[in-house]
Formats: C-alpha cells, structure tokens, sequence
C-alpha cells in the first residue's frame, strides 16, 4: 500500500488533490481512499489531505503516520511536514532540492507549478497541476488517469477544466525532463 | 446499468436515498452529515429526484415534520448528527412508538461538552433505548447498501420500526472510496414502492399520536420489543435477498465474524474500526496468533444469540466502545457482559476513540494482547 500526504493551505484545494489522485488511481485499475484532515476548515491555515493506493481493498482508517509521498503545494510549509516520509518529497518551488534544509531519507525534488499555474491558468491554482509531477516522479498513477478524473471531478466547470488540464500536461511534461 | 466509481461516503449515501425514491426529506444540516442533504437538494433542483426537500429550522422540526410526513402516509429520508440528534430526542422515541419505518443517517459524532465536531458514538449510543433499529457501517460501500436495506428492514409488516443506519462522522462520511452505485431498476424491485398500512385519510379517520393510560401504554411498548424480536430475523432476511440480489453481504446482517472459525481470543467492534482491526488481525494470523474479530452490525436490536453462539469457544473477549456511559463503563461492554453471564468467557472493556481521538494499529494491537493475555481493559489513548 502506497500512502500520499498532500499539504497545501486552506483554499490551495490540497483535499480535491487527493481525490483526484484516488479517482486516477482507481481508473488505473487499483483500490484507492482519499480523506482529508478532518477539522475545522480556515483559509490560509495548513492544510493536509491523504491518499491510499493499493492493489487489493484497502481497510485502514488509522491516520497516515508515515508516507511514500508528499506533494507540498506551498513551500513555507515544509517545515510543518513532520510525517516520516519515506520515498519522495514533491516541492512546489523555483529552489534547488538542497535549499530545503530538512532532516529526511526520502528525495526531494522541486517543479515550479506555481509557475506553470500562472501560464496556463492565468491563477496560482496549484493543486490540480501538481499531480502531473506526481505522475510523472513516481509512476503510481498514469496521466491519462488522472486527465480522465479531473474531468469526472470537474466536468461542469468548463473552460477552467480546460485550463488545469493544460497546466496538469506542461507539470508532468516539465517534470519527465527534470527526473 | 450499475456503475462504480470513488465518491466520498455522504455521496454514496445520498445516491442510496434517491433509489430509494423518499418523498419528502425534512433536512437540517450539521457537520459531519451536511454533504447529505447538500448532495440531495442537488439531485433534486437537477430533476433527478421527484421529491421535496423541506428546509427546517432545526433538528427538532426535521424529525417533526418527518412523523407528519409518514402520518401523511409516504416514504422520508433526513439525516443528522450529535447534538442534531439529541435536539431529536424529544420525538425519537414517538416515531418508534407510533411504528413509523422511517430512516434516518446519523452521521457520527462526539456530543458536545466541550465542543467537538469529530467522530465516536456518543450520539447514537446514547438513543439506543428509543425504539429505533441501529445498524452500523463499516466502510463507504456498506453506508451505500446498508441505506437501502433499512428502508426494507424498516417497512416490513411485522417490523414497522424506524432505523437508523450509523456511519462514522468523516472517517466515512468524508472518505472517497470506490463505490458501486446500482441501477435503479434493481433497486426497484428490491424495494417496491411504498405502501403504508396506516396514513391520514379524511375517509377513513385515524388518529396518530394518541394518548395511553396506564391500562394501555405498558402493551404498546411490549408490542415495541416484540417487533425487535421480528426485526432481528427480518434484518437477516432482507440481508439474505440484498445479498442473493446484488452480490455483497456483510456477515449474516446482525453481526460479522472475521477469522473466528478458530479464534481462541476475539475483539469485539463496531462501525469502521472493524478496518483497521482486520489489518492487524492480519498480521497476528501470520505471527500464528489465534485470534479474531466479531463485527456487531445491528446495535439494535441486540444479536445475543448469535454472539452466544460466536464465542462459545472463545476464553478471552474484549470490546472497543467508542463511547463511554459516564459513571458506569462502555456501553457494548455491559451488554457483551450480560449476554456472556452464562458462559466462561472473561471479558476486557475498552474505551477508544473518544472526540476523534485516532484509533491507530498500534491501539487495536495493544488491545489484541490485553485479551490475549486475559488482562483488564484500559483506556485507549
């Protein structure tokens, strides 16, 4: 079983990230769970949300203690990101890896989807666009998948489902280059 | 055509209603079961659903208007949570008396006292004596299904008692999960339309409501508990055809027993820890522990036959409460203890999950070796 942690702030939309990547997940053919970080909801404040891939029926209802990933939608954050992570940290940042000075085994790799985000969206709106890099950094979920969830998961919003798909594509693109 | 995709459990619980085509929906929304009714207004200013969402000022009014509705003879649907709920106290038990098949999803909650919004039984629990079946879920699917059931289970004849279906306050009702959600046509005949042996008819007067002395009373709460005697085989027969019908089934629909066959020592669960315990049961199945789970499903009534008959082998029990009866112990704990009096099992309570307090791995693990050992329960924390 493969354990997501997204930390964003509130209003970022970390929550709708991780429901699409266990919509995408499910469409790749596996088990999948999404929940947030049940609480009171504020904006600005961090925010975290959770996602489980399996291959078989996942059962668990504990909190995610430790993780394979986290995608961090907004830098300042990462040192509330006290979780044990294991495989890979996905920072949304113009840095280098090594500028996060942060005690961890996993890798860290920085994409620019803010950037990405202001191009094609013409707005910060980083959550959708972030799992293009999660997509192409670890392989746990295809981008085809993910494309085919937003569209579920955002289908009556019209143009700016056009957008985020745009900007979901360049992440993962950039992203493939950069690994 | 049924379908099966990932939506969070009030969504799967709101697509379970509109099958069930209810009527009239008096909703007061409440954290955590508020993405129930805000999915159902939906549905109906869509068109999908012919039914009228009556937008109450308070919990007290939704379960009011809920016993007009069905003393106007058709099917309802409202949910709540907490101290929505103890707001419905006052009528809850008159639904029952009045052997109304009402449905209502609770999504659960802490009582307040202080403030809390997060998950444990505290509400449901503390309506237990009320008249109402309780049937409680363990996973999103389960919330799906165990919806459609209640209204079944609910209607029968020889049952006409209100059902709460209870489900965690988001630890389900906010997970996404792959659900399949079937086709109405199945659910049609599953569950034909409503018709009510008793409703207001200007033609043919009733009263609902009435007044009894003490020369009556006393039978109609009898006839109460004898309808929680039916209740207990109809909710294995309509689980039977649910099963037969659409493929899923959860134990025998009172309770569930997961690795029992050989059990030497068993944890007794409700609701979605029962998830989390099956993974650590798991793991002492390899290390060749023999241990197990028994899943009480219906709360009410009260599977003590089954649950007799579940542990006649068994030396060492425990029970999880997520709630605790101030002053005395956890609630199932008394209960297990009082339907075991017989028999030579000894039995450790457990208090877990108070307010939203996780109930990790590590928790169910240390518990499994408390029974194991024949020791006392303690306080999870």
């Amino acid at each position: 079983m493969k354990q997501i942690i997204v930390l964003g702030r509130g209003g970022q939309g970390a929550v709708t990230s991780s429901q699409v990547l266990a919509i995408a997940a499910f469409l790749d053919g596996k088990h999948s769970q999404a929940f947030p970080n049940f609480g009171v909801e504020r904006t600005g404040a961090p925010v975290r949300s959770y996602a489980r891939i399996d291959d078989k029926k996942i059962t668990l209802r504990e909190q995610v203690y430790k993780a394979n990933y986290a995608i961090v939608l907004d830098a300042t954050l990462i040192s509330g990101l006290t979780e044990n992570i294991t495989d890979l940290i996905i920072i949304n940042s113009n840095k280098k890896p090594e500028e996060f000075k942060i005690e961890t085994k996993a890798k860290i790799k920085c994409v620019d989807i803010s950037k990405v985000a202001l191009e094609k969206i013409g707005k910060p709106f980083v959550n959708i666009a972030s799992l293009g890099a999660f997509s192409a950094l670890t392989k746990e979920v295809s981008i085809e998948a993910l494309e085919n969830a937003i569209k579920q998961q955002m289908g009556s919003k019209g143009p700016i489902l056009e957008k985020n798909l745009a900007a979901i594509k360049q992440v993962y693109e950039d992203s493939q280059k950069n690994n | 055509m049924s379908e099966k995709k990932v939506i969070s459990g009030s969504d799967a619980v709101a697509q379970a209603v509109k099958l069930c085509k209810p009527k009239v929906l008096p909703m007061y929304p409440i954290t955590p079961s508020t993405l129930i009714p805000e999915k159902l207004s939906e549905f109906i200013a869509n068109g999908e659903m012919d039914a009228q969402l009556i937008h109450v000022e308070s919990e007290h009014s939704a379960i009011s208007a809920l016993y007009g509705a069905y003393a106007a003879g058709v099917r309802t649907f409202t949910a709540t949570a907490s101290q929505g709920l103890a707001l419905m106290h006052e009528i809850i038990p008159i639904v029952a008396g009045s052997r109304m098949p009402a449905v209502m999803v609770v999504a659960n909650r802490a009582l307040s006292g202080p403030l809390n919004i997060w998950n444990d039984h505290s509400d449901a629990m503390s309506e237990r004596d009320q008249g109402w079946i309780q049937l409680y879920c363990e996973d999103v699917q389960e919330a799906f299904d165990t919806t459609i059931m209640a209204y079944k289970i609910a209607e029968k004849n020889n049952v006409l008692l209100p059902v709460m279906v209870c489900i965690d306050g988001f630890s389900l009702t906010h997970v996404y999960e792959p659900v399949i959600i079937e086709d109405q046509n199945k659910v049609d005949l599953f569950l034909p339309e409503y018709k009510p042996r008793h409703y207001l008819d200007p033609k043919n007067p009733k009263t609902f409501g009435a007044f009894a002395q003490p020369n009556t009373y006393f039978e109609f709460k009898e006839a109460e508990q004898e309808a929680m005697k039916e209740a207990l085989k109809e909710i294995q027969n309509v689980h039977k055809e649910f099963a037969t019908t659409f493929g899923r089934e959860y134990g025998g629909g009172l309770i569930e027993l997961i690795n029992m066959q050989d059990a030497e020592y068993a944890l007794v669960t409700v609701g979605g820890t029962t998830g989390t315990a099956r993974m650590v049961l798991e793991e002492l199945r390899k290390e060749g522990k023999k241990a197990g789970i028994i899943r009480i499903k219906s709360v009410r009534p009260f599977p003590k036959e089954e649950i007799i008959k579940a542990t006649k082998k068994i030396k060492n029990l425990g029970v999880i409460d997520r709630h605790i009866s101030i002053g005395s112990e956890g609630p199932l704990f008394t209960e297990i203890k009082a339907t075991l009096k017989e028999e030579n099992t000894k039995v450790a309570g457990f208090i877990a999950g108070l307010g939203g307090r996780d109930i990790s791995r590590e928790m169910i693990k240390k518990a499994f070796e408390i029974i194991e050992k024949g020791e006392e329960g303690v306080w999870l924390k």
